[in-house]
């Protein structure tokens, strides 16, 4: 699980210099933001001149799912005090939630899973930043005959498939991507938003239509 | 002077961090309405297939479609639903993308 972070940290950096940003800013986001999927389209958006506004709606649209899993995990932790829940919160990814629900749900939860927790987060927050480093310096020295910057729609196609699980879910991503294509004729980043919030509308009807058949 | 891009990082950020905090830093008695939930389920797949689609057709400066960019995500979307795995879906779709430009230069 801390591997398959890799080659995603390592395309933050490299996009992170394709964008044209600084090394300290594209470190920046991997601290602040620390979410992958939610920085690689931001430095996608910035790379095309999107207006912020339209870059802060996306990022925080695609990290929308956080939400979801802090009002998973809030239970199970509510014992104890800020000074842990808050850190928790920040270190909060797809991975360490993942990893540390299963053992919430067990008929009979071990104890002191807040120590689980912060041993999953806190390696992969580790590894995140020095892959990110490392992409951004290696980004340097190659050519841009290699496209490098194609393994970032191949990212979101690996973390697409296993969300499409569902019949509801097939309709709300193939609204979603056929709207953003058509929407590239818009400014940049527009199409995509509109595009996906017409994709997630899409898929709660989908439910309720076949909910009802 | 400051990079202006350092605040929309911030903001990013913040607006983050709210979403990770929503219900474990902020409110352990909010209750999540059921629509929202269930809009909830539908966020992923369809933002990450409009983060995919336009990076795989996408239309070249002649105002054709790029076929190698699009093979190369058709080969690599068989192989990420068939594997679950990011670094063969990687490696599939690098390797047809170089294969296919290589053989375009010939």
């Amino acid at each position: 699980m801390v591997a398959a972070i890799i080659p995603f940290g390592v395309t933050a950096g490299v996009a992170g210099l394709d964008a044209g940003l600084s090394a300290e800013l594209t470190m920046g986001l991997s601290v602040v933001v620390f979410a992958g999927a939610s920085q690689l389209a931001a430095l996608q958006l910035i790379d095309a001149e999107a207006a912020s506004i339209l870059v802060w709606v996306t990022a925080l649209l695609i990290n929308l799912r956080m939400l979801m899993y802090s009002a998973h995990l809030a239970p199970h932790f509510q014992y104890l005090p800020l000074r842990w829940r808050a850190p928790m919160a920040y270190l909060l990814t797809d991975q360490a939630y993942a990893l540390t629900v299963p053992r919430l749900m067990a008929d009979d939860p071990p104890p002191a899973n807040h120590w689980f927790y912060l041993g999953v987060a806190l390696p992969l927050w580790v590894v995140w930043q020095l892959a990110t480093a490392f992409g951004f310096w290696a980004g340097t020295a190659l050519p841009p005959s290699w496209e490098l910057g194609f393994i970032v729609p191949l990212i979101f196609l690996a973390l697409l498939m296993p969300a499409v699980r569902t019949r509801p879910s097939a309709v709300a991503a193939a609204v979603g991507g056929s709207g953003s294509v058509l929407g590239q004729a818009l400014p940049a980043g527009l199409g995509l938003t509109l595009g996906a919030l017409a994709g997630i509308a899409a898929g709660v009807l989908a439910e309720q239509w076949w909910r009802h058949d | 002077m400051i990079d202006p891009l350092w605040w929309l990082v911030l903001a990013i950020g913040a607006g983050t961090f709210f979403w990770r905090g929503s219900f474990l830093v902020f409110g352990g008695r909010l209750r999540m309405p059921e629509w929202v939930r269930r809009a909830l389920n539908y966020v992923p797949p369809a933002v990450f297939a409009a983060l995919v689609l336009p990076g795989l057709i996408r239309i070249g400066e002649d105002g054709g479609i790029d076929g190698a960019r699009l093979a190369a995500g058709v080969v690599a979307a068989l192989v990420a639903w068939r594997t679950r795995g990011t670094l063969m879906t990687l490696a599939a779709g690098m390797s047809v993308l170089w294969v296919l430009r290589g053989l375009g230069r010939l």
